[in-house]
């Protein structure tokens, strides 16, 4: 086979990012997906209506502090997704970060750092198992990360004996919990807004502005193109796999931080963050996909569980309605794309 | 023909069930305000409240061989000479509860030399698969099978197997629907939880006041019965229960929940729990808003003990007692020697108030340990438990 009578490569199936400015490309990616930014407005709107107090600055950014952790996990699951894999291991990852940190720093300030940059190095770690397993191995990523799961909470609840031990210092806490105090209207700006705002320009950056970037878009677009156009594709995988992982540890330490030890931490948080990242417009099986979009829905499945608390709605349904809103949204995602043809 | 018959007789004995259970109920709600949870039973309820006051027989600094109102009974042919061999059935260990409970229960084991072998399953947290570990166990010689049933319906038949087997059997924590094992050993129960606690905010908050009550999971029976109790104590003292939610156990959905009753009603005034594993995170949300932590409710975990004496907090914990995990020990050792023991055996559940909060504080121990593991003065106490000898 020639390489004249090889089809091109479709743009479309290259996703929005390959050409343009930056500035016009991230313009697009939002156009794209801004149905997200709709529906969070008429959110949050809901919930004002339903409990004033809601948009008073100091409230609603208890909020984002609350809304924190998702959102950054939700950047970094999106980069797996974008390259065409899932990550399911984050959950289990967010766990032992709170259970291991509270038990090695056991209430002793001064371990704090050294702990969170073990922690950092654990996931850097965890990420490129999961990768080098899905691409050297060729186990599809949903094994390789449900594996991972079980692995890291049967260690975690092995290593405790199913009881937390220890406690984490105020100099742990602080970043999930406190803020800079006595900030003019807004009163206490969390720390967790800052991590959130940090960490999500870095994914923007990484994303957006990097060759690495668009090696993302390639690869889940259509993996065989884009190595046949020189992307190490494995490379490219395994790099989202150690994405992930950090926004993972990082998410814990905010996840710890706001609410201390606890042995459940990290549950169910890697389908919230997946729902997040679908919510944002991305397209499951890849290539298509934008950080803010996905931190977007992150703040939009938050704003969901609010108003269905307010609303006084029991937590069984709330599942009910979450399921409903992935399977809403993978399908508005499929019909767009369909329609975009 | 013969069968219509039989399928109409069968038809209407249960519309006369029906009628008999619907006119019973009605009964019931106009003497007091019932609960409406499909859970209620008026009748063990109101044994419960009262078995609070009664004083238990045995010796006071061994709770977990105490017995409110025991009814003995003989229990001469299960005797036999040591060693002997007791074989155990455990729901899980999924829990911090039963993590400090199993601990405890192996350490129990250790005191007591005449038992030589001890066989334990963990059926972790499965119906089926305890169900198979009991028929599992029963082909092993146990001299006694303790089981602590995952769900009461589910390990009925399985339990009834082993009684039929002609076995020791001694169940407790949850029960079963027979009353074949020889004892049954349980503490008084959710109602009492639920009611001591919602007794006490009833007490604490001021007329008219809010309160609000989360809880873990629907649908749990000891669960389920703790909110039962405590509803109906709110009703009569028209505490104004602004709200009812699921936490699921996830630590920050209940600061999340308590953030956002705080700032939708201005003011809570009271919190009450089914459980005391997530309190310190009810707690923090008053505190992250900079406000006064209302009276509350948790149970005997070291995290909430420790919080409350720290902040001097205007707090109760009712207990759900996990030395109760020694007792069925001691009874088949009792049983096997020849003694009697009752056939229902009601352990006391000592409530932790301002008063004698002091004596249960172990900051040594770790943030989910029970203080009432009954685990003090056992070998390996309190490395064993995850505590931290020098402190």
């Amino acid at each position: 086979m020639s390489a004249r009578t090889a089809p091109p490569p479709s743009r479309e199936r290259f996703g929005t990012a390959p050409t343009g400015s930056p500035g016009r490309r991230i313009g697009r990616a939002l156009l794209g997906t801004a149905p997200i930014f709709v529906i969070l407005a008429a959110l949050l709107v809901w919930i004002t209506i339903e409990n004033p107090n809601f948009t008073d600055p100091p409230l609603f950014l208890l909020f984002l502090r609350r809304a924190a952790p998702l959102m950054v996990l939700a950047a970094g699951q999106l980069f797996v997704i974008l390259a065409g894999e899932f990550d399911l291991s984050v959950g289990a990852l967010i766990t032992l970060v709170v259970i291991v940190a509270a038990r090695l720093i056991d209430g002793e300030p001064e371990r704090t750092w050294p702990v969170i940059a073990l922690l950092l190095l654990f996931g850097l770690v965890v990420g490129l198992v999961n990768g080098l397993i899905t691409t050297r191995l060729h186990v599809p990523s949903f094994i390789t990360t449900l594996g991972m799961l079980l692995i890291l909470d049967g260690a975690t609840s092995y290593w405790t004996g199913g009881s937390p031990r220890g406690e984490l210092p105020e100099n742990f806490r602080q970043w999930g919990r406190l803020g800079i105090e006595d900030v003019p209207v807004l009163g206490q700006l969390p720390y967790a807004v800052f991590a959130v705002l940090i960490f999500g320009s870095i994914a923007v950056l990484i994303l957006h502005f990097t060759a690495y970037g668009k090696q993302v878009y390639a690869t889940g677009g259509n993996p065989r193109a884009a190595f046949l156009s020189g992307v190490n594709v494995s490379a490219v995988r395994t790099a989202a796999f150690v994405l992930s992982a950090t926004s993972a540890v990082i998410a814990g330490i905010l996840l710890g931080g706001f609410t201390g030890v606890s042995p459940d931490a990290g549950q169910g948080r890697e389908f919230q963050a997946i729902s997040a990242v679908v919510l944002g417009g991305a397209v499951l099986g890849g290539g298509r996909g934008a950080v803010v979009p996905a931190m977007a829905g992150a703040l939009t499945l938050e704003a969901i569980f609010t108003l269905l608390n307010i609303l006084g709605l029991e937590s069984p349904l709330q599942y009910v309605v979450q399921g409903v809103i992935i399977i809403v949204a993978v399908a508005f995602a499929a019909f767009r794309q369909r329609t975009a043809r | 023909m013969r069968r219509r018959t039989f399928a109409s007789w069968r038809a209407f004995s249960i519309l006369l069930t029906l009628a008999v259970t619907a006119g019973a109920s009605s009964m019931a709600s106009a003497q007091t305000p019932a609960s409406s949870s499909p859970f209620f039973n008026q009748e063990e309820f109101e044994r419960q409240l009262a078995q609070r006051s009664i004083e238990p027989e045995g010796p006071a600094d061994e709770p977990w061989i105490q017995a409110i109102q025991p009814e003995n009974v003989d229990t001469g042919q299960y005797a036999q000479p040591a060693p002997w061999h007791v074989c155990f059935s455990n729901a899980g260990v999924n829990n911090p509860w039963r993590v400090v409970g199993w601990t405890t229960m192996q350490a129990e084991v250790e005191l007591h030399p005449e038992i030589e072998r001890f066989t334990a399953v963990d059926a972790e947290g499965d119906d089926n698969k305890q169900i198979s570990d009991i028929q599992d166990l029963l082909g092993q010689e146990c001299d006694a099978l303790i089981v602590s049933p995952n769900t009461t319906e589910a390990l009925t038949p399985a339990v009834e197997q082993a009684c039929a087997a002609n076995i020791l059997v001694i169940v407790f924590d949850r029960g079963v629907n027979t009353d074949c094992p020889v004892t049954f050993i349980h503490p008084i129960g959710g109602y009492a939880f639920g009611a001591d606690a919602a007794e006490f905010l009833s007490e604490q908050v001021p007329e008219g006041g809010n309160v609000l009550a989360l809880r873990i999971l629907p649908g749990v029976d000891v669960l389920e019965t703790r909110w039962a109790a405590a509803e109906i104590i709110f009703n009569q003292n028209n505490i104004n229960v602004v709200g009812v939610e699921f936490s699921e156990g996830d630590r920050a959905r209940v600061k999340s929940i308590v953030t956002d009753y705080i700032t939708r009603f201005g003011q809570i005034d009271g919190i009450w729990m089914d459980a005391g594993q997530d309190a310190v995170a009810a707690i923090e949300a008053f505190e992250d808003l900079g406000l006064d932590v209302p009276p509350i409710t948790g149970e005997d975990q070291q995290d909430f003990l420790q919080k409350w004496s720290e902040d001097d907090l205007t707090a109760v914990a009712p207990t759900y007692p996990n030395f109760q995990w020694r007792t069925p020990i001691i009874a088949a050792t009792m049983i096997l020697s020849g003694q009697q023991v009752p056939a229902e055996w009601v352990l006391p559940q000592p409530v932790i108030t301002a008063e004698n909060l002091d004596q249960y504080l172990q900051p040594n121990m770790p943030p989910q340990h029970y203080a009432l593991c009954g685990c003090e003065n056992m070998p390996g106490f309190p490395e064993r438990w995850g505590g931290d000898p020098a402190g």
